[in-house]
């Protein structure tokens, strides 16, 4: 196929085109032909992407490949297209109707510098849905939902997207006899071009306005709105930079299974609900998985359930842990058969399972929170005693859980130790940690 | 060999056995932890992985990159979905192989961004124009929600019409242990790509039931695609009888094959006369339940539905023979026992037994509202 010359890239059976007489649709699509003619790309390796509007109507009748999607949604198609397959050509046409409802598509193309050439086909309104107006009517501009004339400011395709990131950006007019030659350039930039064609829609904003060829001209310059190419800059195109950026990565393991050795005994012989409620930053859940996994390593079957605001470091963080010797089914704990109540912050989110507990349970509390109404046992732990711990809030729930190990022994302190020493960063302190809880008693 | 892992965890690792080699999302909870591990580990196998600039974004990345030959998936849970929902009727309509994983949260609107729900479950069914059908799978816990990812590929390259895995927060983040070997591959069927040679037409079938052959963007064919009604070639029509044959086509290349689909584990106890019905995180208190009322000595048997859509109605019919009363616990207001009281005969009692305050159904609220305590 690339043998031979394409002499048109337009399906000669399909035309005349379906636009309106004069639209400056047909124009810009035989300008389309033209430039991809002077390219001799294969129709295989080009896409052409529309959007909704009469500029949708404009890929039926090309020989290569397309897409005709969603009101506004053309560029993140295009863009799925070339981060997929970075050797495609992918060209998007679409209206400013497009770069209005998808005007947050068309700053994060420039963002990127995807490689895709974006067309405007810029008439001013919505011509397939009776002539409402768009982001770019001028001021003054009477369209069906602007009858008494268009109020806001008309928006500036071209300088938004080169203000954000876009590497090629020109605007012109239909009536530009050099038009092919600037969409061949928009096609030959590597990255994200777009091409702001402005042109007369004669069904509706030529008859609304008494508009013309030259009052398009003239708004042009009344809003100081140069044309040709505007702004070029060569940046890293998206679709090849990311393959760079992550080229390290390839051939090693995805997802990678980390087991465990079980190489500790465990004195369970049912299920057990430990809920720990704190604060949050206070690593509660990362304290309660380093449990967990020793528990693992002492053969025992483990979930941990954490609740918490959207906020990160301020509010409640409560871990609900289950230890069972056998696989744990439903994990919800209405009634703990042991709580760790280390900070206030915690105290109403585990109110109502604080009520369940009984005499058979064990409730580790935090001095400072008590006095506190509980028929459960309770163990208080005065960190302030701690010595080097008092200031360090960030490992009261490691010296909690150290401490329930040595009243409770579920599994020995061995496989806790073992369980954060795997984890290098903070094992020193950790280890540390739990040996004052051991000390404790 | 056991190992410590939750289900978003299993849900990456069942994708990326399963071939998945593009991701899109944008970051929500509690879906965000599928994104950030799709980020980290999709390049290790050539893949591409990025945050969109929205939801709108994700799914349209998705869909221009599956139509290259892409295995792709996004995640998000019911505000995304809400967003999702006009590119879900693209994909259906132009026929997209995709997966796309809901990790439900409570609802409605911005609802309970941390705490669990399962009301998109009419939702995910419903969630587009037309009432075309979609596949939407849902795992009760970390192993299925790697062999459902697993299944869900398999099925969206079976029929080409986003495939759904509805967890929740508590399965796809609720830390577990599991045996490693309960992760063995699944096999996942390859794309069915048209010949090299030869003329392809890309919506060219030879029944009315029958799923058309895929050609990517930059293969051997030329591919057009549209999400306006279309003929054989893709090409836009209006025309009645191909627009009929279309869309009658897009509905019974799912409905005439639910067999195909349907998931269910049946739990019968002979004589039992209560059967509880129910998916997801709530059939792990269902187990539970079960189990307390049979230690007690009681007949009761239950009904785990993998395949939530299209509805596994023989499977459900069969295990309703001889019941006299069912029992459905769902974190939402009853939407699933919608679709009992459309199957079950006159006569059986149905209770749903429901939450929508962000905590899960306990064993024992099963047993206390369904009549059983």
């Amino acid at each position: 196929m690339t043998e031979t010359l394409n002499s048109t890239y337009l399906d000669e059976a399909l035309l005349p085109y379906f636009f309106c007489p004069g639209c400056g649709h047909s124009t810009i699509t035989d300008h389309l032909n033209a430039a991809l003619v002077k390219l001799q790309l294969d129709p295989r390796k080009v896409v052409i992407v529309t959007d909704i509007g009469c500029s949708g109507l404009a890929d039926k009748y090309f020989i290569t490949n397309t897409l005709h999607g969603l009101h506004g949604r053309s560029i993140t198609y295009a863009t799925g297209i070339k981060l997929a397959n970075p050797e495609l050509k992918v060209i998007v046409l679409m209206g400013d109707g497009g770069c209005g409802i998808g005007g947050h598509h068309l700053i994060n193309a420039a963002r990127r510098n995807i490689g895709v050439t974006v067309v405007v086909f810029n008439n001013f309104n919505y011509g397939m849905t009776g002539g409402e107006h768009s982001v770019t009517t001028p001021i003054g501009g009477v369209t069906s939902s602007t009858p008494y004339g268009q109020l806001e400011h008309p928006m500036d395709i071209c300088q938004t997207v080169a203000v954000n990131g876009a590497s090629f950006v020109a605007r012109t007019t239909s009536f530009d006899k050099g038009l092919p030659e600037l969409i061949v350039a928009a096609i030959k930039n590597d990255g994200f071009s777009l091409l702001d064609i402005w042109e007369l829609c004669t069904a509706y904003y030529v008859p609304n306005n008494r508009f013309s060829k030259n009052l398009l001209e003239n708004t042009l310059t009344a809003l100081n709105f140069s044309t040709g190419i505007i702004y070029q800059m060569a940046r890293p195109e998206y679709s090849k930079a990311y393959r760079q950026s992550v080229a390290e990565e390839l051939g090693k393991t995805p997802v990678p299974a980390r087991p465990f050795q079980l190489k500790y005994e465990n004195n369970l012989d049912q299920r057990l609900g430990i809920v720990m409620a704190g604060a949050a930053g206070k690593k509660i859940n990362s304290a309660a998985n380093l449990f967990c996994r020793g528990a693992v390593l002492s053969g025992l079957w483990a979930t941990q359930r954490n609740d918490y605001p959207v906020t990160v470091k301020s509010g409640h963080s409560v871990s609900e842990v289950i230890l069972a010797p056998q696989k744990v089914g439903y994990f919800g704990i209405r009634k703990p058969e042991v709580m760790l109540l280390l900070f206030k912050e915690g105290m109403a989110a585990v109110r109502s399972q604080l009520a369940e507990m009984t005499e058979m349970d064990t409730l580790f509390i935090n001095s400072d929170l008590l006095p506190l109404q509980t028929r459960a046992s309770v163990v208080p732990i005065d960190f302030k005693k701690a010595d080097r711990w008092a200031n360090k809030k960030e490992y009261w729930a490691i010296i909690a859980l150290a401490r329930l190990l040595v009243e409770r022994e579920i599994f020995p302190l061995l496989a806790f130790k073992e369980a954060v020493s795997a984890r290098a960063e903070f094992a020193e302190a950790n280890l540390a940690a739990i040996e004052a809880g051991e000390k404790m008693k | 060999m056991r190992e410590l892992i939750n289900g978003a965890q299993a849900i990456v690792r069942g994708a990326i056995h399963s071939g998945c080699d593009f991701f899109a999302g944008y970051p929500i909870t509690p879906a965000t932890d599928i994104l950030l591990y799709m980020i980290r580990e999709l390049p290790k196998v050539g893949g591409v992985a990025i945050q969109a600039e929205d939801e709108i974004a994700s799914m349209g990345f998705c869909i221009g990159a599956a139509m290259t030959g892409k295995r792709v998936m996004t995640a998000t849970s019911g505000p995304g979905i809400s967003l999702y929902s006009e590119n879900i009727g693209l994909a259906i309509m132009g026929e997209v192989p995709m997966v796309i994983v809901d990790v439900q949260r409570m609802g409605p609107a911005t609802g309970g961004a941390t705490t669990v729900g399962q009301g998109d479950i009419q939702f995910l069914r419903w969630g587009t124009s037309g009432g075309y059908p979609v596949i939407v799978l849902s795992p009760t816990n970390v192993q299925e929600c790697y062999s459902l990812t697993c299944k869900a590929f398999d099925l969206a390259e079976r029929f080409r019409v986003p495939v759904f895995i509805a967890t929740d927060k508590e399965t796809a983040l609720t830390i577990t242990t599991v045996n490693v070997e309960e992760f063995s591959p699944i096999q996942v069927r390859d794309r069915v790509i048209a010949p090299k040679e030869g003329e392809f037409v890309p919506y060219r079938v030879n029944a009315s039931d029958e799923v058309p052959v895929m050609s990517p963007y930059g293969g051997e064919h030329i591919l057009r695609f549209t999400t306006s009604t279309h003929d054989d070639h893709g090409q836009l029509t209006k025309n009645p009888e191909k627009v009929s044959k279309l869309n009658e086509r897009l509905a019974a290349k799912v409905s005439r094959h639910v067999d195909e689909i349907s998931m269910v584990k049946v739990d019968v106890q002979a004589e039992a006369d209560t059967l509880i019905i129910s998916y997801g995180v709530s059939a792990r208190s269902m187990n539970e339940a079960i189990a307390m009322e049979r230690e007690r000595g009681n007949r009761v048997s239950a009904l785990t539905i993998y395949s939530l859509w299209p509805v596994p109605e023989k499977e459900i019919k069969a295990a309703l023979v001889g019941i006299c009363k069912v029992i459905i616990p769902e974190l939402n207001l009853g939407q699933y026992k919608l679709e009992m009281e459309r199957l079950a005969p006159d006569g059986i009692e149905i209770i749903g037994v429901n939450r929508v305050d962000g905590e899960l159904i306990s064993p024992e609220e099963i047993l206390a509202q369904g009549g059983l305590l």
